[in-house]
């Protein structure tokens, strides 16, 4: 009992830890440094402690230092409760989706089963769509609560996007249900240890519209219609100053992270090194004793999670520096009349290969 | 749907962009009556940017109205110092030598060089592509080089004068300008992948904006989007000025007028100018760079030094100004937005009478409201980028 305790504590602390101690920060770095880098820039360097600048990367501290000591501006006529609570609104999905996103496998160690996920939930990734749609709310609410036109606009067009990108989005991830026969994101990615039965393979289609989808819902570029900053100055929070207005920008970030994870899990073998199955790395490791080669087993399986985290991480950071913007009704056609569509499809012909 | 309407209280929603918002990098104002995301009315509301340039040019001499003009269109401030310069010497009834015809020619394709650039660049900020922008921002910075090499400044030129230029080329400017334009077409063949053939680039620019012909010359446009109409009216080509008659280039036009078609014409204008400033270079005869006539174009520093009648005309010329005959003159320049005009009058005295401007992107951006009813809020984008319509130049 107190072992469990203890174990959901530790995941806990080093879910949030790795969240929102080091991703939420590093990928502001991050986005500078990869923005620079493919624009032929030298990108953020000038934050030094003591002359020392490591490539910029004390930039995160800074920023945050800047923005906790910003006014916090509400503006005259906003709905002050709704204005103050959007952010948090956004901000806490966008937290609490990776508790059902497996970090790694099922291990045990010193007799007891460790299991690599928050919590290891039945209906898995209905729990992430449920979450999601819960964001939509924290959008539309600060687009509306801002007494701003920019803002509302922003907000309009986010409800009618995220909306619609929920349902495509929901059918898209059929066809891998279909598959896996599982709701549960740990079983999926248990079912993914052969290489050749890795998410991609099997539902190729349905990874390319799970990603569109999921940029979309993320709402960045060249989805990003609700901030358009050249049209809608800075859409649903273009009245928000300070740390709320940082608690979208960590939301934005935390949601790549999110998908990242949830498209490893989903289509890329979860926490599967590729033509390594768990019992091969548990013999290799077989000179630390059955304890440690479960724990180095366990780490190389992190490891592995998260560098094909990082690597989807990237992906997403060059498609945003690559591609202009949607327009608003190109978005819902997008939507509506091709991955619609082409989603079910996808289901009927899986439907057909799984029944033969 | 007729009941819900009936019940439901709708309104539009009348919304002001501007006179600063991330779109009107020219201090505009538009008062958009807005039908959910579309576009019931737009009201261009220019002015912000007036400073009275027709007015000032009255107080001060004719050569001192050439800074003036470095303010226009200050993206491209050589081809407006050329076009007055031009004005001045047709009312005078002078010509200039040949190599300082061939400097300015070089000079003003630069300009527009550096003008076109930017604004495909916007272009391609304005619809989110910051990495084209950077790309095509980086070679026009690489283009401000040369022309800091030639005049000394990056922005405000200030380098033409009535007779002649301020100074020759730089010693090794053939060969840097070699440099930079080999790293320009690598920059252009970069964006031009990264924007021509991307879809959703062709999606936001492509059926918008769209202007026929006819309505186009009634609306008096002229320039990039004039061509992109379909138009082939091209200042340099339909009354040759300078030495653009010995100059090989193609007028490139397009077949819509829609944003897309303005973009790929200014595409191709970046690599004719190009062209015509490496012809320039090969064909530049030696000789002097300012015309001999003293009353009009002072002479150098050595003679005025030594000289009595040199330090005469320097003396009057600086003091009183030079004195063009009674008279007036129109005389037009392609600039890089279409044509530029100065009408020019003299009561034979050492300061203008009157000068006025035909600013080319007037016009456009009167055509906004008629470009933009019945489309979306996001059409104005790409729209009033291609208009790329320049404060200083439209307001004066």
């Amino acid at each position: 009992m107190l072992a469990d305790f203890i174990e959901s504590i530790a995941k806990i602390v080093f879910i949030f830890s790795i969240n929102l101690g080091f991703f939420a920060p590093i990928l502001g770095w991050v986005e500078r440094k990869q923005s620079a880098v493919m624009q032929d820039r030298i990108g953020a360097n000038r934050a030094d402690i003591g002359g020392f600048t490591i490539m910029g990367l004390f930039h995160p501290i800074a920023d945050a230092v800047k923005v906790l000591t910003k006014e916090d501006f509400i503006p005259a006529g906003a709905n002050k409760f709704f204005h103050t609570i959007a952010p948090f609104i956004c901000l806490v999905p966008a937290i609490a989706t990776f508790a059902v996103v497996p970090f790694g496998g099922r291990y045990e160690i010193f007799g007891h089963q460790v299991n690599l996920v928050i919590a290891d939930l039945d209906v898995g990734i209905l729990y992430v769509f449920a979450l999601a749609s819960l964001a939509t709310y924290g959008v539309v609410l600060a687009g509306w609560s801002s007494r701003s036109n920019w803002s509302l606009l922003g907000g309009l067009r986010a409800s009618a996007q995220m909306l619609s990108y929920e349902v495509a989005m929901g059918l898209t991830i059929i066809g891998i249900i279909m598959v896996y026969g599982s709701l549960k994101l740990t079983e999926i990615g248990a079912a993914q240890a052969n290489f050749f039965r890795w998410g991609i393979f099997l539902q190729p289609v349905g990874f390319i519209l799970f990603l569109t989808c999921a940029i979309a819902e993320n709402k960045r570029v060249p989805f990003d219609i609700p901030e358009a900053e050249s049209e809608l100055v800075a859409g649903y929070f273009t009245e928000y100053s300070g740390l709320k207005f940082v608690m979208f920008w960590m939301a934005e970030f935390l949601e790549i992270v999110t998908i990242s994870g949830i498209v490893t899990t989903l289509f890329f073998g979860a926490w599967h090194l590729p033509f390594v199955t768990d019992a091969m790395l548990l013999s290799f490791f077989q000179f630390a004793g059955p304890n440690g080669a479960a724990i180095l087993a366990m780490l190389v399986n992190v490891a592995t999670f998260f560098a094909k985290v990082s690597f989807f991480i990237w992906l997403q950071m060059s498609i945003r520096w690559t591609l202009p913007r949607f327009r608003y009704d190109q978005i819902m056609r997008l939507c509506w009349k091709m991955i619609l569509p082409i989603s079910l499809i996808n289901i009927f012909v899986t439907g057909l290969v799984v029944l033969l | 749907m007729p009941d819900i309407e009936k019940d439901l209280h709708t309104d539009y929603m009348v919304i002001n962009m501007g006179p600063s918002h991330p779109v009107t990098h020219g201090t505009v104002k538009f008062l958009a009556t807005l039908d959910g995301e579309t576009i019931v009315d737009l009201k261009v509301d220019i002015g912000y940017l007036h400073r009275g340039f027709e007015k000032m040019c009255e107080s001060g001499t004719w050569q001192q109205v050439i800074p003036y003009t470095d303010r226009l269109n200050y993206v491209s401030p050589l081809i407006n110092n050329t076009g007055y310069a031009l004005a001045v010497e047709k009312l005078i009834g002078i010509d200039t030598p040949e190599r300082c015809k061939y400097i300015r020619v070089i000079a003003c394709e630069l300009s527009r060089l550096a003008d076109h650039l930017t604004n495909v660049a916007a272009a391609g900020l304005e619809l989110g592509a910051f990495t084209a922008f950077l790309y095509f921002v980086e070679a026009r910075e690489l283009v401000w080089d040369l022309i800091e090499d030639l005049c000394g400044a990056r922005v405000t030129a200030n380098y033409v004068r009535i007779g002649g230029v301020k100074s020759d080329l730089p010693d090794d400017f053939k060969e840097k300008t070699a440099r930079v334009f080999k790293r320009c077409r690598e920059l252009w063949l970069d964006v031009d992948k990264l924007l021509t053939k991307n879809r959703v680039f062709i999606d936001r620019v492509r059926d918008v904006g769209v202007i026929s012909g006819d309505e186009a010359i009634a609306y008096g446009f002229t320039g990039p989007c004039l061509r992109a109409c379909g138009v082939p009216y091209d200042v340099r080509k339909a009354q040759p000025y300078l030495v653009y008659d010995r100059m090989d280039f193609e007028v490139p036009i397009g077949e819509k007028g829609d944003n897309f078609d303005k973009y790929l014409v200014r595409m191709e204008e970046i690599k004719q100018s190009m062209r015509i400033v490496e012809q320039a270079l090969e064909q530049i005869p030696r000789g002097p760079i300012n015309i001999d006539m003293p009353q009009f174009r002072w002479q150098s520093k050595d003679d005025i030094g030594n000289r009595i009648d040199s330090l005469i005309f320097h003396f009057k010329t600086v003091i009183e100004g030079i004195k063009p005959p009674p008279g007036e003159i129109y005389l037009a320049v392609e600039g890089a937005n279409g044509e530029l005009g100065f009408y020019l009058v003299s009561d034979g005295s050492g300061k203008p009478y009157k000068c006025r401007v035909r600013p080319p992107c007037f016009v456009l951006t009167a055509a906004m409201s008629r470009l933009m009813k019945g489309r979306l809020i996001a059409d104005i984008v790409p729209t009033f980028d291609m208009i790329n319509m320049i404060g200083g130049e439209c307001d004066r």
